[in-house]
């Protein structure tokens, strides 16, 4: 009960303090939106391409979301001290840092819904299959939160978690399947799609919206969620080994 | 236990006790390993070699096992600048467990307490630094810990504040919490603990109370002149006139006089006058603890130390 009530307040703390602030509101939405609009007038097939692109839009919008905001939560206060006030609480550390990541998990998964329900108004998504689409969106805020906490703990400076995360993101989004399938990428780079859980994300979503997937789902779920957990120990061993020194 | 960062050994093969209830002062200037012994026994630094044992818990494999017994106030103030001071103190106490409504009585008792009270409301970035200090010790006793660590409590504070905390500590050590505390000031350190630690470059020199730390000066007189008109050849004729007094130059026109019997002013004032000195000043000095560690750990450590407080003071 009692390390409830800290998870609990940690929680709430980030999300008053960060989360539901008017600019990062208003880079939630803006941003999917943006991606979206991009993306549409890109193709220039009209309102037909918008179920091709909804997984796409849906990945970047929770990968944006998520990722950058550990470098506020986490790498910011662990640099300004106050971090040091959580780790002397008499909570684990896995509950601590499921505390701080939990915000970012619930802001990747409220962004995902922007372009869902932009599309909601421009497309049928009537064969769009939700069963799946919601626990991928999960798994994959999950899985990009993780990836963000992974970076936020490997590093000391703000700046520092903000470059070093899109030197992953931004070949992330097109290695990964996004906007042009995996097996239309040059031989060589192939490999280097299957390293990122955001690959097998997008493969779902794609089976989900369109059945176009690669893998086998289950598979596709499996290996997101060893993505998670590996990410979630390395970050708690990074703080174990870098931080309480 | 032993610390060492790279080349640096923070802190050297110490070892020590505290008891229950009892106020413990660390006393040692600038990067005698103060802050490193802390931050190894509250869990936020791992000791190179060693154990700790903390309110009866093996805290040296799981340093989290003792973390509920602990109330921790850094040397800098780490509370979140964009709460205010009672959203600090709250979210400080639920990281405890407290529930809502204690946590909200109890942060409002201690902004009382600490005279926050007017500034419960306002972004703690917008704090004095007395003000930022005080909050930060709220936050490290509000979940009444029974064991605190104060890590230079009074270091780049004002008097009247210093004052004011040094008071607050006093109260909370009378109240049974048991206090770790460090500090570069002689004074305090004597003040406040039943029993002082003196570390100088990461090693222990000595531990005692501090009644048997003033023993050694306990039995002393000590007497400081201040006289104007002094010749060359002073000195020497008060050495031959009282050659039971040891005479010490201490700064222009002042003189230390030592000795084991008390000092009787009358002789050495009429004596001084018939040479022709003016004594402007006479004064008893009490015996203190800043003779006994220059004693013991040489003057380096002590112009280290006074160097830090005048530096202090001017920031
Ligand atoms: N993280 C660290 N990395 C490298 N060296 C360190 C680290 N922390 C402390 N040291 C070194 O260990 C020594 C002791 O430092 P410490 O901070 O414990 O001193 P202190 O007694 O608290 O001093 P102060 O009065 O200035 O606070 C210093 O030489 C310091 O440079
Ligand atoms: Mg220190």
């Amino acid at each position: 009960m009692k390390q409830w009530i800290a998870f609990w307040n940690i929680l709430l703390k980030d999300m008053r303090a960060y989360y539901l602030k008017p600019p990062n509101i208003s880079w939630g939405l803006i941003f999917p939106i943006a991606w979206t609009g991009m993306f549409f007038i890109r193709s220039g097939r009209g309102l037909d391409s918008i179920l091709e692109l909804l997984p796409g839009v849906v990945t970047i919008s929770v990968l944006f979301g998520t990722t950058s905001m550990l470098a506020v939560t986490v790498t910011f206060e662990k640099k300004s001290r106050s971090f040091e006030r959580l780790l002397l609480a008499p909570i684990p550390l896995e509950l601590l840092m499921f505390a701080k990541t939990g915000g970012a998990i619930l802001f990747g998964v409220t962004n995902a819904f922007v372009p869902i329900i932009l599309a909601a108004f421009l497309a049928d998504l009537s064969s769009v299959d939700w069963l799946v689409v919601f626990p991928t969106i999960v798994l994959l805020a999950f899985a990009s939160t993780f990836l963000g906490l992974f970076i936020a703990v490997s590093v000391s400076e703000v700046f520092e978690a903000q470059t070093f995360s899109n030197f992953v993101r931004f070949p992330m989004i097109f290695l990964c399947g996004l906007f042009f399938p995996v097996s239309d990428l040059p031989m060589f780079l192939r490999p280097l799609s299957y390293l990122f859980p955001v690959t097998y994300g997008v493969d779902i979503l794609h089976g989900a919206v369109r059945q176009e997937n690669t893998l086998p789902l289950g598979l596709d779920f499996l290996i997101i969620a060893a993505f998670c957990v590996a990410l979630f120990a390395m970050s708690l061993k990074n703080i174990h080994r870098k931080w309480i020194v | 236990m032993t610390k060492q960062f790279g080349d640096v050994t923070a802190v050297n093969d110490i070892s020590f006790s505290v008891y229950q209830g009892e106020l413990f002062g660390f006393l040692g200037p600038n990067g005698a390993g103060k802050t490193t012994t802390i931050n190894i026994l509250i869990g936020l630094a791992r000791p190179g070699a060693g154990s700790i044992r903390l309110g009866g818990l093996d805290c040296s494999r799981n340093p989290k096992a003792a973390q509920h017994l602990i109330g921790v106030v850094p040397d800098e103030s780490n509370l979140y600048p964009e709460l205010t001071g009672f959203d600090n103190l709250c979210f400080c106490a639920a990281l405890y467990g407290i529930g809502k409504q204690e946590r909200r009585t109890r942060a409002r008792e201690l902004l009382e307490t600490f005279g926050l009270a007017e500034a419960a409301d306002r972004r703690f970035a917008g704090y004095s630094k007395g003000m930022k200090r005080k909050l930060t010790i709220a936050a490290g006793i509000i979940h009444r810990p029974q064991v605190l660590f104060l890590d230079e409590p009074t270091t780049g504070i004002d008097v009247a504040s210093a004052r004011q905390i040094r008071q607050l500590i006093a109260d909370l050590h009378r109240t049974g919490t048991t206090i770790f505390l460090t500090t570069h000031y002689i004074e305090e350190a004597e003040r406040l603990c039943d029993r002082i630690a003196f570390i100088v470059s990461g090693h222990i020199v000595r531990v005692d109370t501090v009644g048997n730390l003033l023993q050694p000066v306990q039995g002393r007189h000590r007497l400081m002149m201040t006289t104007t008109n002094a010749g060359a050849d002073l000195h020497e004729s008060l050495v031959s006139a009282f050659p039971q007094f040891i005479f010490e130059p201490v700064a222009d026109g002042q003189m230390r006089v030592t000795s084991v019997a008390p000092i009787r002013v009358g002789p050495l004032v009429r004596f001084l006058e018939d040479q022709g000195v003016e004594v402007v000043e006479a004064r008893r000095l009490q015996p203190s603890l800043e003779e006994v560690f220059v004693q013991v750990t040489g003057i380096e450590a002590l112009a280290m130390m006074q160097n830090n407080r005048d530096k202090g003071r001017s920031a």
